[in-house]
């Protein structure tokens, strides 16, 4: 052991000697100062966990040499006594962009959107740059540098943050001396990844967070095959991916879903991210935990809103007002569940504010000990740098702090930030600590003057009996200066004296109003009043935290609700089955599953709800969905095949609440239709509360989306230079990518080597026929023609999703064999609906065709039974059939009648009750139940609006007092997508 | 022979686009017509049960139970239902006719207080989704100008019409005011969060408002200035010959529109939209403001309200004491068609079949301003009317049979029911 810390010394040793050795100086005389500097009497932090008291740290050339009990101090070193202090490693923040500008955004308002890359000899696309080396930008930044040793920080990691591949960083101490050579720890320290476009470019893909992360994989896939030989053009992009094979690599996610994404694409490529949080990690501390993966995690917690205006406080919501409550517990959750993470000033707006939210944080509950590793062992070993920085250790680079106490207590005061055996002085160690009540004479009158706050800016108050004497005081340099006002003659009496090393008396010059000098004593009496500590007894005592629900928004569930076994008693049952609508009728719910149907059923232990007069019926499935997703188009290419929704799920949408509250159990997201071939749908149950892969369905069928006509034309907005501009080129645009796919799969099935590519599987298969099309259609010739397109190539489009002119079809639409998902009465809102009926569905389902109504929105699929019931306005359905559009259709449609759809024994319970008839606008859903578990209840969701009327005025009456208590606050806001920042594609 | 007549199809697919926009309008009144069995919703809250109603000259003549005497030609509606008139307040109906086609808008014109632009001269009595409205029983509307500060006058058209001039039935009846939000959406490609922030140019917004009204009164007191047609046109709202509609949902945008009118002697203020308005009723009541609220078929606008707030909102001012009509500024023209269905909505929330009924009838005849014609099944009034097999308020049996303005028998066909009856024919379905 003790070798190889001799060894290693001797290493760092060589390296310093050798950038001085071979470097000529003209400006002075060369030479070395190899003298020790030993720190005695501290009480020395070498880890978060080895602590010495009464200790010494020696240091010499910038390192340490050993850190002790007792430590044999060499004659040439300088004795430093910090008697009654502490020394701690410095801070390392391992995710910043210190040195390093990020490009300016480039104007683009109002253009049309650039398709290709503007660079040549790099990857396909500008917002991949793993060629960026984070040194070719580097430049010292002394102010900045400053700022952060201020709030504790030696070593920094920094790199371009920009792109979605960012190339490598850069680690560098903070050393304002000997330059670059000396500062740099490392200079590629790691590769960066983020799901964020480069600012320099305008390239259009990937316009979506779902595309981020095809193009990701994508880039993954391709640099596997490039480095395999494979491909004969340079790619300097790929090269320099493959060249930093191994690194660190550090993905900024940036919220909590987006931690798992990032996890996601990293265990598909075996590579282990750092993932760079965003502060909401212990809404799904689960989740992270299983991730397995290190964390570094930003403290910016939010603000309290200024609610004192109450018609604008209305606006925010509980959520919002939730995560100022809630987040400062971060931390402690993380590190309750054992997960490593380091912290971050990352996000803050200054370093400065680094402090005060990490106390925060430890007041929330974060240990101490375990903040101290976050910002001092785990980013070195994040890093790699244990070895080098990070503790006090034999070696390590001499980065530490000298504090009049406990680093994370409010009151101390940080006096020295070491860099590489550089003193910065933050504040003066030599300055004392003046607090207290001290008898001043002053030309013979005996004031009172009490000394409190801080060491390093005292405050002052002089008195005498119950008058006051207004007041300055300031000390520094071991100067101090007091100054005071009779306010009843107007005279100022103006004090300046040196305070001693020792002693409780200060003395020195008096400058009395009528200019003559005199001189003054103050004494000191005893300890500041009382008053002080009560308050602070206050400030320590332990916040109320709003109780988590899933998911964390007004209407989260506190518990999540639990399958139970269930009897509907005398329903009027709509089975949507051959048997009809059954008067008077039972249904058992058991294990979550539909048990039995019949009458007088007897409910053993199942819960008994009577459904005397009310309708029991299959939940809802809407087939055209866009609710609760993060984004819906990916429109930077015309095809985005690689793409899907399942990426991208938002559980916590409260349009799924709504939804649910209006009978729905299943939908399926459906892409956008900004292309002719879109993105990969995500069909999922509305398990409202539960993680978003918990929605997907098991074994899930696989759909994509595509879309026709005016949309994937671009015919509505401002674009000429996107292929397709017609209904011609759409096909040929089909044809173009089905010819590919083909030539793919048969190569790929040949057994020959091939480029994975995601978009080629994904088309493939569709031609092997494992996944369905639904797609959006409007005007009768473009849907001819995807039938004949889809014919020459071997395979049936499954469903034509709005098909509003299917009506004129209809006949080659049931040979075909494609079903039709259309809106109940939509028309009118382009070119393209003119001859929309809402007729169409009655006209097609009476020609044999599979029919089912949906919304395509948000508002209209919680009222899809009313829109079922359109279809008997217009047409004459019957109910039966009607109904069975919102239900067993659609499951048809999807694929999923074998499991949902209707009431029928071995069925998911799937179930909602209504209390009317449910086609009538009267009707309301009372019950919504999937596999068992009621996720909507009237009755619950009454308690609901109550628990969120009081938390509301709880948390109004808390930001009321922060801002009285002189709190920073924010304006109040209502966020449109929370997740969304400027530069994030959605 | 078959291609002829896919050729015929297509001409007359393309004629019907192009020229054939509207069904022919019904002739006058002649003969008197009595109906006679159904049962009258009157739409002030009472019903009439195997009813009896006859009407003349386009006016009602007679209506009771069956004991009062038929007249001329006898409709049998036993088992059937007849209401007034729907009346949809507050659209753009005829002003747009697609959405996407720029070239088919006239409902928006530039300029922040141009009182003096005027619906009535471009509704389109021969457009397709006006038409669309009729067999839903929605037969009359108000065709309000879009968008600015003070986007236009309104005028209120009867459904049936060969042209602007004779479907008027009342002219520039109101002058539509949107009012300043105090909570806007944040420019963010400006740098600002996404989302909603506080509008700081709110204050100073509600002074341009008061400066307009301030001059267009002094205007109306001047002798012999130069002509401002803008502040002319306000004339009619000062002394109470025309409404003002304010358009406002916040709390307290409504107190401040409300307030500021009051104060500039604005004699009859509608209030539309009104998503707030339930916590302010007292306040409403005092100052006497009918609403015209939001339609029931909306989201919620913030997270934490109620999942059925839009849908109990109209009940829940009409509990309040206010008089009510319900209006769908915010959707699209085509959508209007479900008026009677916003209604239906307010049923499933506790609300009296009759009295939705009359949110859509005769609160809204009150409203506009027309109750001495329209609105209600009365003697003397307009016969304005349609018959229904069923419910009318209930999609399922909303289905008409009859429809008459001003005792015109008009058609219940339309561009779409003539492509139903084509390819129901083509199938050979029934």
């Amino acid at each position: 052991m003790k070798r190889i810390q001799l060894l290693l010394s001797l290493l760092l040793f060589t390296f310093c000697g050798i950038a001085q050795d071979y470097f000529p100086k003209n400006e002075e005389l060369k030479e070395d100062n190899n003298n020790y500097t030993a720190f005695t009497n501290a009480t020395i932090y070498v880890t978060p966990n080895k602590v010495i008291k009464k200790g010494t740290l020696l240091i010499q050339n910038g390192k340490v040499v050993e850190a002790k009990r007792s430590v044999t101090i060499p004659q040439n070193a300088v004795v430093i006594n910090l008697k009654g202090k502490h020394i701690y490693p410095s801070f390392i923040d391992p995710y910043t962009s210190f040195g390093i500008e990020k490009p300016k955004g480039k104007p683009g308002q109002g253009r049309s959107p650039q398709y290709e890359a503007s660079r040549e000899g790099f990857y396909w696309n500008d917002h991949i740059k793993p060629e960026q080396k984070g040194i070719d930008s580097f430049k010292y930044d002394k102010k900045k540098a400053a700022e952060f040793r201020k709030a504790g920080f030696g070593v920094l990691n920094t790199h371009l943050m920009d792109g979605i591949a960012r190339g490598t960083g850069v680690l560098v101490a903070l050393n304002d001396d000997g330059g670059d050579g000396n500062r740099i720890v490392e200079d590629v320290s790691g590769q960066f990844f983020s799901f964020e476009k480069s600012k320099a470019s305008r390239q259009s893909y990937p316009g979506s967070l779902m595309g981020a992360m095809a193009l990701l994989r994508q880039l993954h896939y391709d640099a596997d095959w490039y480095s395999k030989g494979n491909v004969a053009t340079k790619d300097r992009s790929l090269e320099a991916l493959i060249a930093n094979k191994g690194k660190t690599s550090f993905f900024e996610a940036g919220d909590k879903g987006n931690d798992l994404r990032a996890d996601k694409i990293g265990d598909l490529f075996n590579l282990n991210y750092i993932i760079i949080g965003g502060g909401d990690e212990f809404e799904a501390i689960e989740s992270i935990k299983g991730t397995n993966a290190s964390y570094i995690i930003p403290i910016n917690f939010p603000e309290a809103y200024d609610v004192s205006d109450p018609n604008l406080a209305d606006y925010i919501s509980l959520e919002d007002m939730r995560e100022w409550n809630q987040a400062p517990a971060n931390p402690k959750i993380l590190s309750d569940n054992e997960i490593t993470f380091s912290l971050t000033t990352h996000d803050l707006k200054k370093p400065s504010e680094f402090k005060n939210n990490l106390l925060k944080a430890i007041k929330y509950g974060f240990d101490e000990t375990k903040a101290l590793a976050a910002l001092t062992t785990i980013p070195a070993q994040l890093l790699g740098e244990s070895d080098k920085i990070g503790s006090l250790e034999p070696g390590r680079y001499a980065n530490f702090l000298v504090t009049s106490g406990a680093v994370f207590d409010k009151e101390t005061t940080l006096y020295e930030n070491w860099v590489q055996g550089k003193k910065n002085v933050i504040n003066s160690k030599d300055q004392k600590d003046l607090s207290g009540d001290y008898s001043l004479i002053v030309d013979g009158k005996n004031y009172e003057l009490t000394i409190s706050g801080k060491t390093s800016k005292p405050k002052s108050e002089v008195k005498i009996g119950e008058t006051k004497y207004p007041s300055k005081l300031k000390y520094s340099n071991n100067w101090l200066t007091l100054s005071f006002t009779n306010e009843a003659t107007k005279e100022i009496y103006q004090a300046t004296g040196i305070v001693p090393k020792e002693g409780e008396r200060i003395t020195g010059k008096l400058l009395l109003p009528n200019g003559l000098e005199n001189s003054f004593i103050a004494t000191r009496t005893g300890d500041a009043s009382e008053k002080d500590k009560e308050e602070k007894e206050d400030e320590d005592s332990k916040p109320q935290i709003m109780p988590l629900t899933y998911p964390n928004i007004g209407y989260g569930f506190v518990s999540k609700p639990k399958q139970q076994d269930m009897l509907f008693k005398n329903a009027t049952v709509w089975t949507s089955e051959a048997e009809g609508i059954l008067i008077e009728t039972d249904v058992l719910v058991k294990n979550g599953e539909i048990f039995k149907i019949g009458k007088n059923l007897n409910p053993e232990d199942a819960k008994v709800i009577d459904a005397t007069g009310k309708h029991v019926t299959a939940g809802i499935i809407d087939e055209h969905s866009h609710i609760a997703a993060l984004s819906i188009n990916e429109g930077g290419h015309n095809s985005s095949a690689e793409v899907s929704i399942e990426d991208v799920i938002d559980a916590e949408d409260v349009d799924i609440y709504r939804n649910l509250a209006g009978g729905v159990t299943s939908i399926q997201i459906l892409h956008g239709s900004a292309n002719p071939i879109g993105g990969q749908s995500a069909i999922i149950k509305l398990k409202w509360g539960e993680q978003a892969d918990e929605l997907i369905y098991n074994n899930s069928p696989k759909f994509i989306k595509f879309a026709l006509g005016e949309n994937v034309k671009q015919s509505n907005w401002q674009s000429f230079k996107r292929f397709p501009q017609t209904r011609m080129g759409v096909e040929q645009l089909y044809v173009n990518y089905f010819n590919r796919a083909k030539e793919y799969d048969t190569k790929k099935k040949s057994g020959q080597p091939f480029r994975y590519d995601e978009e080629m599987e994904v088309l493939a298969q569709i031609l092997n026929g494992d996944r369905y099309i639904s797609c959006h259609s409007y005007v009768q010739s473009e849907i001819n023609m995807l039938m004949k397109v889809a014919e020459r190539f071997g395979f049936r489009i499954n469903t034509f999703t709005h098909i509003l002119e299917g009506y004129k079809v209809a006949d080659k639409m049931k040979e075909h064999g494609v079903g039709g998902s259309t809106f109940s009465d939509w028309w009118a809102y382009k070119y393209e609906v003119n001859d929309a009926i809402p007729y169409n569905a009655a006209i097609m389902a009476k020609e044999g065709v599979v029919v089912a109504i949906n919304s395509d929105d948000g508002e209209m699929s919680r009222r899809l039974n009313q829109e079922a019931a359109k279809v008997v306005k217009y047409g004459n359905m019957t109910e039966e059939e009607a109904w069975k559009m919102v239900t067993i259709n659609p499951a048809k449609l999807l694929h999923l009648d074998n499991r949902v759809g209707s009431i029928k024994e071995g069925k998911d319970a799937d179930l909602v009750l209504w209390d009317d008839h449910p086609l009538s606008v009267y009707a309301k859903a009372e019950k919504t139940i999937i596999e068992g578990v009621v996720y909507f209840d009237m009755e619950r969701d009454k308690q609901k609006r109550r628990a969120i009327k009081d938390e509301r005025s709880t948390l109004l009456k808390m930001m009321l007092k922060e801002k009285e208590d002189g709190g920073k606050t924010k304006p109040p806001m209502k966020k449109e997508n929370k997740h969304f920042h400027c530069e994030t594609i959605n | 022979m078959k291609t002829i007549k896919q050729l015929l199809i297509v001409v007359l697919v393309i004629a019907g686009f192009q020229v054939l926009a509207q069904q022919t309008p019904a002739p006058a009144q002649i003969a008197a017509i009595t109906i006679k069995g159904a049962t009258a919703h009157i739409g002030n809250g009472q019903i009439i049960e195997n009813s009896t109603i006859v009407f003349e000259h386009g006016k009602i003549t007679a209506i009771g139970n069956e004991s009062t005497s038929s007249r001329g030609r006898e409709i049998e509606a036993v088992g059937k239902h007849v209401y007034p008139g729907l009346i949809a307040p507050a659209k753009a109906l005829g002003l747009i006719e697609v959405n996407a086609v720029r070239a088919s808008n006239d409902d928006d014109e530039l300029g922040d207080f141009i009182p003096n632009v005027r619906s009535l001269i471009a509704y389109n009595a021969e457009s397709k989704v006006v038409e669309s409205m009729r067999p839903n029983g929605i037969l009359l509307g108000q065709i309000a100008p879009q968008g600015g500060r003070i986007s236009g006058t309104s005028s209120i058209v009867q459904f049936d019409a060969w042209n602007w001039e004779d479907a008027a039935i009342k002219v520039d009846d109101g002058v539509h005011l949107h009012w300043p939000r105090g909570f806007r959406r944040g420019r963010w490609w400006e740098g600002e969060p996404r989302g909603y922030l506080p509008n700081k140019k709110y204050q100073i917004q509600i002074e341009e408002v008061i400066a307009f009204m301030k001059n267009a009164k002094a205007y109306g007191k001047g002798i012999g200035v130069s002509k401002n047609e803008a502040y002319g046109e306000m004339g009619g709202v000062f002394n109470g010959s025309k409404k003002l509609y304010i358009y406002a949902d916040g709390e307290r945008e409504i107190i401040d529109a409300v307030s500021t009118a009051k104060e500039n002697g604005i004699q009859s203020i509608v209030l539309v939209g009104g998503y707030q308005a339930y916590r302010i009723i007292p306040f409403l009541k005092e100052n006497n403001i009918p609403v015209l609220v939001q339609h029931t078929h909306s989201l919620p606008s913030k997270d934490d309200d109620d999942y059925d707030l839009p849908y109990k909102l109209p009940k829940l001012l009409v509990d309040g004491g206010l008089l009510v009509a319900l209006e769908n500024s915010g959707t699209s023209n085509f959508q209007t068609r479900n008026l009677p269905f916003y209604a239906g909505q307010l049923v499933g929330q506790g609300m009296d079949k009759e009295t939705a009924l009359q949110l859509i009838t005769g609160n809204t005849a009150k409203i506009l301003g027309i109750d001495d014609a329209y609105g209600t099944l009365e003697i003397g009034k307009s016969a304005t009317l349609f018959i229904s097999e069923g419910d009318a308020l209930d999609m399922r049996t909303n289905q008409l049979t009859h429809a008459f303005i001003d005792g015109r028998e008009i058609s219940l066909e339309t561009h779409q029911t003539e492509l139903w009856k084509r390819y129901s024919e083509k199938y050979n379905q029934k």
